[in-house]
């Protein structure tokens, strides 16, 4: 390839230019779709800061960020598998908006982890629908207008048709990119695979950026082809309260004192007002959080692979 | 008065329903500790699927808050995605799994997901985190067990919602038939299932009375001839659990 052919192939961007370009109002974002690790609260903040609305957040379990969202009042829709403080116990935003339509009514479209794991599969394949046996039996099932009853060919036995789900853009959190997307993504996986596929554009956050050969030399670990990414923004700690392995721990303090410190809505507003809407950036947000704190969820114990020779 | 308390009870009840080699969906709280337990005293070869797509023979090294903890990670056998565990899951791979609710019913449905409390104007809709898992585990494991606080709005005839589908017509289908509730592990009691799929009283903690437990069930327990008495967690069960959570935050 040639230097040109490089240059117009870099995706890299701030992440207020990332949300700015690629997560218009009005559209379906997946995130948090590891779990309770790598959650892109960096991007989770800037789509708030940006004052975005009517979005469909789509994802598992997104820990304290769906909660922050929906609070701040940019979303509409969720369409989840579990809405909550995973170590507290229930998200105080999420009830308000529930149950008294504080800032305003939330639709959520209630899937389990298989069926919202089968939704982003079957968009990663291309396919309308895929066939399952669970929440056979369920309210998940009677409710969710995403899942239906069918009789499967060949077998004619009862099965649930999981309809797929295409989010418009997926932010995915790495712990190592280059500079054309293709990233490093190592630890428990969720269903961040198949959300990169599933969606129309993809935006890579990551810890680092490095060089391609850095990529290339372990291509089982490139869990985002760089030709699916839109974005790739380079925002250390992006992920902080939750943990990326090998780069920092989870702050469990920081989702006690999220619990402790939202039971009110006037609570909420003024944790909003410092902790997001407050800074300016996700550096900031880190000097608010004081580098002693940040230091102490630094990594204590390196644990490193064996030598993997990829040689022919 | 007895040299440990109701969670450690529980604990050690849940880590009983683990068998050796089984494949267990561990969940977090109590049943994560329970696992720990279990794998260090009767299930040495238990195998614990994390449904983040972490699959471990040995309990992570220290006490984790969530299955996606740094080291939850650490010296795992695999780090796959969600979809690989849950297709252990529908394969019929997993034997068992644990979970919580905010009620259960007479058939060992689990709702999770929302609830309504008191009557009339004073009547409260309250939304509740929702499924996680818990609907697929409740759906495909072999045997699923519950734990959970006893209080009667927690135990209704028939949940609010059905989260997680325990004893009803669906069994009949061939792919559910093998599931089912093994188990509800309350603050107060053991209830099983008999074999039309309707919850009894196995069992009662030390020092909780059979009228105290029935008193606290919004429909009419069934009851044995004589009930019996939930084992103690013994010295070694214990002394796994302190060591494991030192500062009692998931034994409270």
């Amino acid at each position: 390839m040639s230097k040109a052919s490089d240059k117009k192939a870099e995706k890299v961007t701030t992440l207020a230019d990332a949300i700015a370009r690629f997560v218009p109002d009005g559209a379906s974002v997946a995130m948090g779709l590891c779990l309770e690790s790598m959650i892109p609260f960096a991007a989770g903040h800037e789509i708030i800061r940006q004052g975005k609305r009517d979005l469909t957040l789509v994802g598992p379990i997104s820990d304290i960020l769906f909660d922050q969202m929906i609070g701040a009042g940019v979303a509409r829709k969720v369409v989840a598998a579990w809405v909550g403080n995973v170590m507290m116990g229930s998200a105080y935003n999420f009830r308000r908006a529930m149950e008294d339509k504080i800032p305003h009514p939330v639709e959520v479209i209630n899937h389990s982890n298989f069926t919202i794991a089968l939704a982003l599969h079957a968009g990663a394949l291309g396919v309308p629908f895929l066939p399952t046996y669970t929440s056979i039996g369920s309210d998940i099932l009677a409710r969710n207008p995403d899942l239906t009853e069918f009789t499967a060919p060949f077998t004619d036995e009862k099965m649930v048709a999981v309809r797929a789900l295409t989010p418009d853009v997926t932010i995915i959190q790495a712990q190592r990119a280059d500079v054309y997307g293709n990233a490093h993504i190592w630890g428990n996986l969720g269903s961040g695979p198949d959300a990169v596929r599933a969606a129309k554009h993809v935006i890579v956050v990551t810890e680092e950026i490095v060089g391609p050969k850095v990529i290339s030399s372990d291509p089982n670990r490139t869990v985002v082809p760089g030709f699916l990414v839109s974005a790739v923004c380079e925002v250390p700690h992006g992920a902080h309260p939750s943990p990326i392995q090998g780069y920092y721990n989870r702050d469990d303090n920081y989702y006690a004192e999220y619990h402790k410190g939202t039971k009110t809505r006037a609570d909420f507003e003024s944790w909003l007002a410092r902790w997001v809407t407050g800074v300016k950036d996700r550096a900031a947000f880190l000097e608010t959080l004081g580098a002693e704190r940040v230091a102490g969820l630094a990594v204590k114990k390196p644990a490193y692979a064996a030598k993997t020779d990829f040689g022919h | 008065m007895a040299d440990y308390n109701l969670s450690e009870l529980m604990v050690v009840a849940a880590a009983r329903e683990i068998h050796d080699g089984d494949v267990v969906f561990v969940g977090m709280r109590l049943p994560l500790i329970a696992y720990v337990v279990a794998k260090n005293t009767h299930a040495p070869n238990a195998i614990g699927v994390f449904e983040n797509g972490v699959l471990r023979r040995t309990p992570a090294s220290k006490l984790i808050m969530t299955m996606s903890d740094g080291p939850n990670i650490t010296g795992a056998l695999a780090c796959m995605t969600m979809l690989e565990c849950m297709a252990l899951l529908q394969q019929g791979r997993v034997s068992l799994g644990f979970l919580g609710a905010a009620e259960v019913d007479k058939h060992g449905n689990l709702n999770s997901t929302e609830v309504e409390s008191g009557s009339g104007a004073e009547r409260k809709y309250i939304r509740l985190p929702g499924s996680g898992g818990a609907c697929d585990i409740a759906t495909l494991a072999h045997r699923f067990v519950a734990l959970m606080a006893h209080e009667k709005e927690r135990l209704p005839e028939h949940v609010h919602y059905i989260t997680s589908p325990g004893n009803g017509p669906w069994r009949e289908h061939p792919r559910l038939k093998q599931g089912g509730p093994a188990a509800v592990i309350t603050t107060k009691a053991v209830l099983r299932f008999d074999d039309s799929g309707e919850a009894y009283l196995d069992s009662t903690h030390p020092g909780v009375a059979v009228d105290d437990v029935l008193a606290n069930t919004g429909w009419a327990l069934r009851t044995l001839k004589k009930t019996r008495e939930t084992k103690s967690p013994n010295a070694r069960e214990l002394k796994v659990i302190r060591d494991y959570d030192p500062n009692h935050f998931w034994t409270k």
